[in-house]
């Protein structure tokens, strides 16, 4: 048989393909779906209040660890939540009080007050989380953290 | 009991006779029946090549590894029976099982130290294997097979590193696993999912458990099951040569009962009794209870991970993390189809050029590693250098592109000063390379302190 005919067994065998294809398809699907991150009901991911706008004096860092951030108030009074988590690899990065930088101990890179990138192989800025001020009180949304690629006084929040 | 009469009167007599074993016939015929009517002895031919039973050869490393499975999944299962996989509960289980179990601390010992044992004798299998050219056809398949155990074996090592629930696990997870999330498009999305979560918790302790306990040592026995199957059905092991010699070895068999089999019992019974003694002299390491709050100065990965770490103070993670280690095992794994040459299948190094080639490579990287780790410390800044590019190109791709382009030319020097067949050049290249790896991690482990800050061992300030 020379011309190209589909034969019954061809369009059978093609179905069962297809269909078998089909249910590998939606097994991986629902085993991903299975495996997605159930989300812990908790302080860190909701709005925190990190307390009276007069605590945090001017040029200061507060950590605050419910919310894993340190609120930094700048020279010019605004205010910015440093999410402590370092951009580099997930490390916590304290605060270096003698030399004014946040250090992070697992690989030494170095960031501002701001959270400026200082020093690699960290690449990009601390994340942000948003800062609201509410009847005198600062809060932070820590539900999504912001990536930033070089620090602007547009993301301090003033009073 | 060999004089057994033909109707054994007691019910004693019966019972034996149903379940132990003839005994050992003394003729080869008799003895190679055995192998092949034995389950378990039925994993080796009924005779093998006197070759390949000398040590030097083979150095016992496959079947250390084999060893170590086993020993791994006993001791597992009684680790399981004490401990829950619960932030609140696994430190103190840890804890329970060091002071108020019975032998719980020496269970918990072999078994570490026989997870880390696996890591280096499965890469030195795959040395071994490699330098007498057993990864080339019809073994290629057996080599992926491998390489694949490779991947499982450190997946299983890294996933028990987290369940004792320390400063040392969580943090060296966290590093590890955000390593994952700089994967272009699907990284944040695989590491969340791995963790559960945003970062490393109580689902992330649960996963991992989950993984080490039942995923990957079925996946492990099964491969292990192909691997030895594949072994036989590639004609057994590669013959050995010396260098220079051009005419095949001619093959005489043994049988493998007793020429093989007491070699494997000696072998693995002097080894046990290395890892016991170990295991009661030496304890594995605890650290204080995981504290998310505060990372430890320096946090450092599981050492079979430190190249990579090392990688990363040198490299933007995408190249550092990503690319190179993709790299390489891409190399490794297709190893077998540019590298396959069948001439010096058995020669340990190839030829005599060889084991220069490969002395000569391990000495360059000696140097060289050591040099570029120092001066990338202090000297080299390719981000200042290229200001203005995005960090994965000035402090990733740059910098790698200027190595490669360096490596390309020593090694094309050496080609030529030497005149080294391609095969020798390959040689030359994985020595030089695993080496480099070598090195990487012993700076990682030894010379890095406080703020990841070169230091020597000996000088190594406390924290």
């Amino acid at each position: 048989m020379t011309e190209k005919t589909l034969s019954r067994r061809d369009i059978l065998k093609t179905t069962w393909a297809v269909v078998g294809g089909l249910a590998l398809l939606e097994l991986g699907g629902v085993t991903l779906a299975y495996m997605q991150p159930r989300l812990a009901e908790g302080d860190f991911g909701s709005l925190i209040s990190a307390g009276k706008i007069e605590d945090f004096p001017v040029g200061s860092v507060t950590q605050v660890p419910d919310g894993r951030f340190y609120l930094a108030r700048l020279a010019d009074g605004g205010f910015l939540a440093l999410y402590q988590r370092c951009t580099h690899l997930g490390c916590n990065v304290p605060w270096d009080q003698s030399q004014e930088q946040f250090i992070c101990p697992c690989h030494s890179s170095k960031f501002s007050l701001e959270g400026e990138l200082l020093n690699p192989p960290a690449p990009r800025p601390l994340d942000l989380f948003l800062v609201k001020i509410e009847d005198g009180m600062v809060k932070v949304d820590t539900s999504k953290p912001i990536t930033r690629t070089k620090f602007d006084p547009s993301q301090e929040v003033y009073p | 009991m060999s004089e057994l009469s033909e109707n054994p009167t007691s019910f004693k007599q019966r019972i034996w006779q149903a379940l132990a074993p003839e005994p050992l016939p003394d003729d080869d015929r008799g003895r190679m029946r055995r192998v092949m009517d034995n389950l378990v002895l039925h994993l080796h031919p009924s005779k093998v090549p006197v070759q390949t039973l000398k040590w030097t050869y083979t150095w016992g490393l496959g079947g250390l590894a084999g060893l170590l499975v086993t020993l791994l999944a006993l001791t597992g299962v009684f680790l399981e029976m004490n401990y829950t996989p619960s932030p609140l509960q696994a430190y103190q289980d840890i804890l329970t099982l060091r002071t108020n179990t019975w032998f719980g601390d020496l269970l918990r010992n072999i078994h570490h130290w026989s997870a880390n044992l696996l890591v280096l004798v499965a890469i030195l299998h795959l040395l071994r294997v490699f330098v007498t050219g057993g990864h080339r056809a019809p073994r290629a398949m057996n080599w992926i097979v491998g390489v694949l155990m490779l991947l499982l074996v450190l997946g299983a090592n890294f996933t028990g590193y987290l369940l004792p629930w320390d400063q040392l696990a969580y943090w060296a997870i966290t590093v590890g696993t955000s390593i994952l999330s700089y994967i272009p498009l699907a990284g944040s999305w695989l590491s969340r999912l791995l963790l559960g979560g945003p970062e490393v918790g109580a689902a992330t302790l649960l996963n991992f458990y989950s993984l080490h306990i039942s995923f990957i040592p079925i996946l492990i026995v099964m491969l292990m099951s192909l691997h030895f199957w594949r072994v036989r059905k590639d004609g057994g092991l590669t013959i050995p040569k010396k260098a220079g010699e051009t005419e095949e070895p001619k093959i005489e068999r043994v049988t493998t009962i007793p020429h093989l089999v007491s070699r494997e019992a000696i072998f693995a019974v002097c080894w046990l009794a290395i890892l016991f003694v170990w295991s009661m002299l030496v304890p594995a390491p605890l650290e204080g209870i995981a504290n998310p709050a505060v990372s430890p100065n320096p946090a450092k990965a599981p050492w079979y991970f430190m190249g990579i770490q090392e990688l990363l103070l040198h490299f933007h993670p995408l190249i550092g993390a990503v690319v190179i280690p993709a790299l390489g095992l891409g190399m490794l794994a297709l190893l077998p189809f540019y590298d396959f040459s069948m001439a010096s299948v058995g020669v340990y190094f190839r030829s005599k050029r060889g084991q220069a080639a490969s002395m000569l490579a391990a000495g360059l990287s000696l140097i060289i590693i050591p040099v570029w780790v120092v001066l990338d410390e202090f000297i080299l800044d390719w981000p200042a250098w290229l200001p203005g590019w995005p960090s994965w190109i000035s402090n990733g791709l740059a910098p790698l592109a200027v190595i490669m382009l360096g490596f390309l030319i020593l090694a094309g020097a050496v080609k030529r000063a030497a005149r080294l067949s391609t095969e020798e050049l390959i040689l030359f290249s994985f020595v030089f390379l695993l080496c480099g790896l070598l090195l990487l991690t012993i700076t990682g482990v030894f010379f890095r302190g406080p703020g990841m800050q070169l230091y020597w061992p000996w000088n190594m300030p406390n924290h």
